[in-house]
């Protein structure tokens, strides 16, 4: 009943080939899209937003930019946790030094200086695959917060060590600071997650997400038929990179406001993100936002049944979210290898036909 | 002789015996990965694990006291009675053994033939799994391990290297322990690889698992074997590193640290794990001592050890020991 082609007729190629091919699936898309910028930021309250949506759209970002890493092109990285840290200080830099620039552009400079490293620390993936490279990517995450903690410039010698995001304005409303009203915070974020999505999108079917997917299912193959995968694997470290410093800045400069790097992105961050991606469904935007979604609502849930309904104490509550986690990773890997997305996929494909299946 | 060359040496021989203690859980990887392609990240978890559940067995703690106190409303801690080591040791051993009997049956008996990199992941969610596990089960706060280890400065060499260098070195009694106790198991497992039936099968299932098969080998008790001795080899490790540094959530981090030394020795490996452990041993406390320290700002530990591993990688891909990697289409 619902999810039909039929009466749809493609006139052209552009209509063949565009995201949401089917009419209703067009419509859903455009009513969670007004939902979100137009119904959203009227009815959410500080609670929401800082417990659920901020996190949710933050780690949204992040999770499509290790999804075209890790899903598309293949290359397992741990280092998201020291990726976004590089974002958030790129960011605080950039917010302290050229205090006149709205910070809408800081925060996407954030996401090229982050790409940019993100690169010289994938080079060696030219050279190194599989386990060895998700290792060689924790190298990234140790030293990238070394480097934070260490070095007094990047936090400006404060005594603490901590950064600290200065009171900064888009339009004369404040975004960051203390100042910040719930929905202002929420729509500067909604604005990044929903380019980057439309650009992962167009990326991942163009020919770039090809190559990508060519390196991913097997490297010589791809580079017999003409990929070059020295650029393939550069171009997705340098993608996922710029998403994963754009999310990082965010998570810093709007959710946060303070940060001290070893607590905030540690190698936990980058396990989390991981599991948001498997989660959710490797090679799948969709699933970047599924699994973001899962992961950020599962411990909300956890705290306010467990603790708040049982009256737990919430240290048992945080250990049974481990086992949670754990076994749904686990659980996941052996039913459905390709996440919350496939399950999408599933049920659209059920609700074509539904009520009546033959 | 300069203070400072002396004082170098005493770095190398820390670094030497922290080497051997990185190689101990190296080798629980590397057992694993040889037999069943596993490249198990949960190593570090199995240790915390092994080692919590040895503590608990020993002061006599109820399993889950603190779940069953919140859902009953119940005050239970201890039984109140004393295990003694030797047998708490052989019971946290029984432990590991259905441990890896329920492994391989809920998880990798279901995951047979998928990408390695997908076991690897499955590998992250059981260490995350039994890290809410063992807490649970145990409790999350710091426990002293103490089996009857030697532990303090060891003083016949601080005399002896007194009387030659007019400087006694600071040599740990555990630290001695564990390189002996570590020695011992690599040789106890090279022989039992080489030699025994069982072990002539683990290696059978490395090389190619349907051919093992197909002359008669069972795979699953090969595969729960190996997860056994993993669980004993994290044993070991617990033990030492536990009494070293108090059983706490960090022991498990000591997995991380183990990998920057596979990747140098190889996956595949035994001799490989242990060289390895050796120089990222010595290599991240010298680093310290004349660079990192004096120039860096100090704990370049951290990160040390990946790094070195990573310039490494990029001249030798397979690593020191590995088998040479063939790619083809």
């Amino acid at each position: 009943m619902f999810y039909r082609e039929a009466g749809d007729f493609k006139t052209s190629y552009t209509d063949d080939s565009q995201t949401f091919p089917i009419k209703f699936d067009r419509y859903r898309y455009y009513v969670v899209l007004v939902l979100a910028f137009a119904v959203v930021p009227f009815v959410i309250n500080d609670y929401w937003v800082n417990a659920v949506f901020l996190p949710f759209l933050i780690y949204s970002i992040a999770a499509i930019g290790l999804n075209i890493l890790v899903g598309y092109c293949g290359q397992v990285s741990l280092g998201t946790g020291g990726f976004m840290a590089v974002g958030a200080y790129a960011v605080y830099k950039l917010m302290v030094a050229f205090p006149e620039v709205s910070i809408f552009f800081h925060v996407i400079l954030a996401g090229g200086i982050t790409a940019g490293v993100c690169v010289l620390f994938g080079l060696p993936s030219l050279r190194i695959k599989g386990f060895y490279l998700a290792v060689a990517t924790l190298a990234a995450q140790f030293f990238l917060v070394w480097i934070f903690n260490r070095v007094g410039w990047f936090y400006n010698y404060s005594a603490s060590g901590q950064i600290n995001a200065p009171e900064r304005t888009v339009f004369g409303v404040p975004v960051t600071g203390a100042e910040t009203a719930p929905w202002a915070a929420y729509i500067f974020c909604l604005v990044f997650v929903v380019a980057s999505a439309i650009i992962a999108r167009n990326l991942t079917r163009g020919m770039a997400g090809r190559k990508w997917m060519a390196i991913r299912d097997m490297d010589i193959a791809a580079e017999i038929i003409g990929v070059n995968p020295l650029k393939a694997k550069l171009s997705a470290f340098a993608v996922s990179g710029f998403f994963v410093g754009l999310s990082g800045a965010l998570f810093f400069a709007v959710y946060l406001g303070a940060v001290e790097v070893g607590e905030a992105f540690g190698i936990n961050k980058s396990f989390l993100v991981l599991f948001m991606v498997i989660i959710g469904g490797l090679g799948s935007i969709f699933g970047s936002f599924a699994g973001a979604a899962f992961l950020v609502l599962l411990p909300v849930l956890l705290k306010n049944t467990l603790v708040g309904g049982l009256g737990w104490p919430t240290d048992l509550a945080a250990h049974l979210e481990f086992m949670i986690v754990g076994g749904l990773i686990i659980i996941f890997l052996i039913a459905e290898p390709h996440g919350l997305a496939q399950l999408w996929r599933v049920a659209k494909e059920k609700l074509r036909l539904w009520p009546f299946p033959h | 002789m300069p203070e400072q060359f002396i004082w170098g040496m005493e770095v190398f021989l820390n670094g030497l015996m922290a080497g051997v203690l990185y190689a101990l859980v190296a080798l629980g990887f590397v057992l694993i990965f040889k037999a069943s392609g596993i490249f198990n990240f949960a190593q570090g978890v199995l240790a915390l694990f092994a080692a919590l559940t040895l503590v608990g067995i020993m002061e006599g703690q109820v399993p889950f006291s603190h779940l069953i106190n919140a859902v009953f409303g119940t005050d239970v801690h201890y039984f109140g009675w004393n295990v003694p080591a030797l047998g708490a040791i052989l019971l946290t051993m029984v432990v590991m053994v259905a441990l890896a009997w329920a492994v391989n049956q809920f998880i990798f008996r279901h995951l047979v033939g998928q990408e390695p990199i997908i076991l690897f992941m499955a590998t992250i969610g059981l260490a995350y799994f039994l890290e809410g596990f063992g807490d649970m089960m145990w409790g999350s706060d710091i426990k002293k391990l103490d089996v009857g280890l030697p532990q303090g400065i060891n003083s016949a060499i601080d005399e002896v290297t007194y009387n030659i260098f007019g400087y006694g070195f600071f040599i740990d009694n555990l630290d001695l322990w564990a390189t002996l106790v570590a020695a011992l198991l690599v040789i106890a497992l090279v022989l039992f690889a080489q030699f025994s039936k069982h072990g002539r099968a683990m290696r059978a299932v490395a090389d190619d698992h349907q051919a093992a098969l197909s002359v008669g080998i069972s795979l699953k008790f090969i595969w729960v074997m190996v997860w056994s001795l993993a669980g004993f080899v994290a044993l070991v490790a617990g033990i030492m590193w536990g009494t070293k540094s108090g059983v706490q959530f960090s022991l498990s981090l000591i997995a991380l640290k183990a990998l920057p030394v596979l990747m140098l020795g190889g996956f595949t490996s035994i001799p490989g794990a242990i060289v390895g452990g050796l120089i990222i041993g010595v290599g991240e406390k010298l680093f310290e001592f004349l660079i990192g320290a004096p120039y860096l700002g100090g704990a370049t530990e951290i990160w040390f050890a990946y790094v070195l591993a990573l310039v490494f990688l990029v001249f030798r891909p397979q690593g020191l020991f590995g088998e040479k990697i063939i790619e083809r289409v």
